[in-house]
């Protein structure tokens, strides 16, 4: 991790209506970070993260990513991102290979990068034999690690996951961890939003919004230390009370 | 273009390995031809009728035997009253009964006049309407061939030509309009199908956060229908000219072009379609509903448009397949060039840059 600020948000805002979904949060991320975005359902975390991506135009606030603005300079975040939705995001009737050509292609990717990038991705993932499987024939925890390959599978600076770990086993949890620690060696900043507190421990630092405001942004340590609990799921917990907010 | 053709790929893969829907949208073709062509036909052949034969005499029996043997009635029943007509159409075992009076022969020879009496079972009027014409004709040509050597007073001879169909083949007339309904079907639901069905996976969300053109995409969903489209219409040619010996007096060329251009504006609708439906079911609703119906129903090709009331006649304009129908059958069977359709071809390239440019719009708000 190095200190060259790689997201920055200042006062980023998303009004739908009357409604404000994120209001005039700020905060920055730095180059190799993993920054968790956690947050009750509804607290936003979804919206401020698409603002992000370029899927959705702010409503006001400045916001920067890979060093590029969010308003004028989207196709150039488009280059420089990877993105994991909450819905399982590979083609179930396309192989493994398919799947990995198919992103590859969409990203411009040289045949030849393409194919030396699929070998090492599916030895790091031990699927050399289910290469030419369909990716419907594979247990979950496989897709989801196959799925989070895929989303960096051209080599991004930056890669964004929306609640990647739904309905997934704690022991897949612990393998999809692993996988995003190596990323994050590899000098990949990861913006990760969750709703498992164990996993808010894995990162560098949290923010927690509570209805579409940034409450607290700090390490986890320091979040506990604050707020003086004995884990992240107390913490969130006491911030999480006060949301007015319902399901939404 | 590197990214256009990995898009086109997949979205080859999507067909090749949905292989029932494949076999769907390239069967469907040849099936619906053979049902138009041999099943569902409104041309009278062998309609059985009942004769109640008065005279028995010598003209009499002739004119039956020519009845009889004409290929579209066969003489099922000889009755002998006319109590049994009524019996016989209740029965449902007759389309048309045929009374002769007594004296026909001495009627027609001694005064010029004989009357023939056809009662047909309108409670299906257009059948009833064409077997009377039909029997209409065989009689006024028997008439014809009884005063052959003799000289009328006064006679009218209205000579039919039928143009372009001279066999009146109901196959003229359906060819065109199972192209219109097949590709319009093909192109409009599996497209909008295909672009809802990433949107509920989630794989939409994806490709847009890629550095893909929104536009590219819309054209790389086309492009595999497109192709489907251009085998769908070779194989229903095929089987009009080979099996059901419809002609192609037009230019060839000509014509797959125009089809060509139809596609295009199905697929652009399809795109529409998508961007506004949220489901699969919702993209297939609109699609039957709103396109198929109003395809069957005011493109010509069930129902003439010519009788229908204004405010439908109105409608009929903005349904694609009634330009698309008028164009076929022009090209097809008259066999016309293009300065005879370019007002049709207009209409549809018009339509195809509306349709697709609203749809390209559309999908691109929905980034915002």
């Amino acid at each position: 991790m190095t200190n060259e600020k790689i997201i920055t948000a200042d006062k980023l805002s998303k009004r739908f209506g009357d409604f404000v979904a994120v209001n005039e949060i700020s905060f920055e991320v730095c180059r190799g970070e993993i920054f968790g975005f956690l947050g009750a359902n509804g607290a936003g975390k979804t919206t401020a993260m698409r603002m992000l991506c370029g899927l959705s135009l702010p409503s006001s606030g400045e916001a920067t990513v890979a060093g590029f603005d969010v308003y004028r300079e989207n196709e150039k975040i488009k280059k420089s991102i990877g993105y994991m939705s909450q819905k399982f995001s590979l083609y179930e009737d396309l192989t493994v290979k398919e799947n990995m050509r198919f992103y590859g292609g969409i990203y411009g990717k040289s045949d030849a990068f393409i194919k030396q990038k699929t070998a090492s991705v599916l030895e790091q993932l031990h699927l050399q034999k289910e290469a030419n499987k369909l990716v419907r024939s594979l247990p979950l925890g496989w897709k989801q690690k196959l799925a989070f390959s895929v989303a960096i599978f051209h080599e991004p600076v930056i890669v964004f996951l929306d609640e990647p770990t739904g309905g997934v086993d704690p022991v897949t949890r612990r393998e999809f961890w692993h996988m995003i620690y190596q990323a994050a060696e590899n000098g990949i900043t990861i913006f990760v939003t969750t709703h498992y507190m164990d996993e808010a421990e894995y990162c560098n630092r949290v923010s927690i919004m509570v209805d579409g405001n940034i409450e607290a942004l700090d390490t986890p340590s320091a979040l506990k230390q604050i707020y003086q609990s004995a884990s992240m799921d107390e913490v969130f917990l006491k911030l999480a009370r006060k949301a007015t907010r319902a399901d939404g | 273009m590197k990214q256009f053709i990995a898009f086109v790929k997949k979205e080859f893969f999507h067909i090749w390995r949905d292989k029932k829907t494949t076999f769907i949208l390239l069967g469907m073709p040849v099936v619906q031809i053979v049902i138009f062509g041999f099943a569902l036909t409104n041309e009278v052949k062998n309609a059985k009728i009942a004769v109640l034969d008065n005279a028995k005499d010598a003209a009499a029996s002739s004119l039956i035997t020519q009845i009889d043997a004409s290929r579209y009635f066969e003489v099922s029943q000889h009755l002998v009253s006319y109590r049994e007509i009524e019996t016989a159409f209740r029965q449902g075992q007759i389309k048309m009964a045929v009374v002769l009076p007594l004296h026909f022969e001495e009627d027609l020879q001694r005064y010029n006049k004989a009357q023939v009496q056809l009662i047909a079972d309108a409670s299906d009027p257009n059948f009833a309407n064409t077997v009377t014409n039909y029997a209409s004709a065989i009689i006024m040509d028997y008439q014809r061939r009884i005063t052959n050597n003799r000289k009328l007073p006064y006679t009218i001879n209205a000579e039919v030509r039928m143009l372009y169909n001279p066999q009146m083949k109901g196959a003229y007339n359906f060819v065109p309009g199972v192209m219109a309904m097949v590709l319009l079907l093909v192109c409009t639901m599996m497209t909008a199908i295909t672009i809802v069905r990433e949107k509920e996976t989630g794989t939409m969300e994806v490709i847009l956060v890629s550095p893909m053109k929104p536009q590219l995409v819309v054209f790389a969903k086309a492009v595999p229908y497109l192709l489907l489209s251009v085998i769908n219409i070779a194989s229903i040619l095929l089987l009009s000219v080979f099996v059901l010996e419809v002609p192609i007096n037009g230019n060839i060329f000509l014509l797959v072009g125009e089809s060509i251009l139809f596609t295009l504006v199905s697929l652009s609708l399809g795109l529409l379609i998508s961007s506004a439906a949220g489901s699969q079911q919702t993209a297939m609703f609109i699609s039957l509903i709103g396109l198929f119906l109003p395809t069957v129903m005011l493109s010509g090709f069930m129902f003439p448009i010519e009788n229908m009331p204004l405010p439908l006649r109105i409608i009929s304009n903005i349904v694609p397949a009634k330009w698309y129908y008028i164009i076929v059958r022009s090209v097809m069977i008259k066999g016309v060039g293009l300065k005879d359709v370019w007002q049709e071809t207009l209409i549809l390239s018009g339509m195809m840059i509306f349709f697709l440019t609203v749809a390209v719009k559309r999908f691109k708000i929905r980034l915002a």
